[in-house]
């Protein structure tokens, strides 16, 4: 029984096939409408989330499976007391997959521990969240056709960003990767992300302040929220949250060819003018993520589609 | 100083000087009642100076704790007053409630029963990092 914590659990032959999965899936849908019929997901999330459980929950019923779960910890017995370890043994009773939403970094790990069925963190805080990277590897893959061979720009919040840092890391795997690096100064990419991946793998890299300068080389342009809810400080905030907003004046000087990518929420740092653009591969990611995610869910439940 | 020679149980030498009551404090020593001597600033050829602990028993010596502390500390073994073995220290792969993680946003700083894990990332860099949050965490000195 495998459970998916971070994304590097997953090698990149693992990872090819499951994008071959979920590509097989657009192609034949009802091919694997019925393939979890009798399973069931429970969506654990302590903390609120739109995107992510509705994705979980629209992939399952699409196999066939049913869905139980909550979306908040008040509504959970995390509000008396209990551990994540007891309702991770409470739910395997009841389950045959959880995908657990907690604030707390390294708590979908403690689930696994101690479950009897897989757990899929679907995001710990500002840790992990690798099915979030499984929707981004998949959209590169469908908008480049390959997850080899170009130039990618992160900008915005790098610091805090986990999707960024869960990317850059599965990236890093692949050949003739590219990284550009823009965020304000205070919202950097750790170093320790730089020397552990990027210097370790070889992969090429700069830093910069001014998107401007550098989004006429990039094939792919990856932008990212500066999140409120990771600032102890609201002053810090709200200094920085507009540092970065992508405008059409600055989608001018783009490759043609550019897919612009966001693991949204967004806020304002993309226009929404850009959203008729060809180049806007955002909401195109969000269906990419669900595929995905029947994907791997149909993996950790050992399903084999014929 | 003269301190008496042991019959059974260890002598952890070659640890960094001034940091010996650390260790001493860390493997719980404190709790024992043996014979235990500890001394500090003992005068060394390689490290100049150097605190040694010499403990007449033979108890269940913590080398995970001691390769932690510092993986530079030799720990010799005694038995009817024979050095039988001499172990230099590693870093260990892994340690458990040796050192707990500071990062507020870790799961073990709101569920009290998790044990402390940290595992060993960089051995070159002595880094260690919470199995549960990756946060980072030197050795201990």
């Amino acid at each position: 029984m495998r459970s998916l914590i971070d994304i590097l659990e997953l090698t990149t032959k693992e990872l090819d096939e499951l994008i071959a999965v979920a590509e097989d899936i657009i192609e034949n849908p009802s091919k694997y409408s019925e393939s979890c019929k009798g399973k069931k997901l429970a969506t654990l999330f302590f903390e609120p989330s739109t995107r992510t459980r509705l994705s979980f929950e629209a992939a399952m019923y699409e196999l066939g499976g049913n869905v139980l779960g909550f979306s908040e910890a008040n509504s959970s017995s995390a509000a008396k007391g209990e551990s994540v370890a007891d309702t991770a043994k409470t739910i395997s009773c009841y389950a045959d997959i959880i995908a657990m939403r907690h604030p707390k970094e390294g708590a979908p790990l403690v689930a696994s521990m101690n479950a009897s069925i897989p757990v899929i963190n679907a995001g710990d805080g500002g840790h992990n969240h690798p099915t979030q990277t499984l929707a981004d590897l998949l959209t590169i893959k469908r908008e480049k056709g390959s997850l080899s061979n170009y130039t990618i720009g992160f900008c915005g919040d790098l610091k805090f960003g986990r999707t960024v840092h869960s990317l850059i890391a599965a990236l890093s795997r692949y050949e003739n990767i590219k990284v550009v690096l823009i965020s304000p100064e205070e919202l950097k990419l750790p170093d320790y992300i730089k020397k552990d991946i990027l210097v370790k793998n070889g992969i090429e890299f700069v830093e910069t302040t001014d998107l401007d300068k550098v989004i006429g080389e990039l094939d792919i342009l990856y932008m990212t929220r500066v999140q409120r809810e990771r600032f102890f400080n609201e002053a810090d905030y709200i200094r920085l949250k507009d540092s970065y907003i992508l405008t059409p004046k600055k989608m001018e000087n783009a490759k043609p060819t550019l897919s612009v990518m966001h693991p949204l929420p967004r806020v304002n740092e993309i226009s929404v003018a850009i959203d008729n653009d060809p180049r806007a591969a955002y909401f195109k990611q969000v269906l990419n993520g669900k595929y995905m995610r029947m994907a791997l869910i149909l993996k950790l439940l050992e399903v084999e589609v014929k | 100083m003269k301190v008496d020679s042991i019959k059974n149980g260890f002598v952890i030498d070659h640890i960094p000087a001034g940091k010996g009551i650390e260790l001493y404090n860390l493997l719980g020593l404190g709790e024992l009642d043996c014979q235990i001597a500890t001394i500090r600033n003992a005068p060394s050829r390689l490290m100049g100076k150097k605190d040694i602990i010499k403990i007449d028993a033979d108890i269940e010596l913590s080398l995970e704790v001691i390769g932690f502390f510092d993986a530079g500390i030799t720990v010799n073994t005694i038995k009817n007053e024979v050095l039988v073995n001499k172990t230099h220290m590693q870093l260990p792969e892994r340690v458990e409630n040796v050192c707990k993680c500071k990062n507020p946003r870790c799961i073990t700083s709101t569920e009290q029963e998790l044990s402390h894990i940290f595992r060993l990332t960089d051995r070159e860099n002595r880094v260690y990092r919470c199995l549960y949050c990756d946060s980072k965490l030197k050795s201990y000195i």
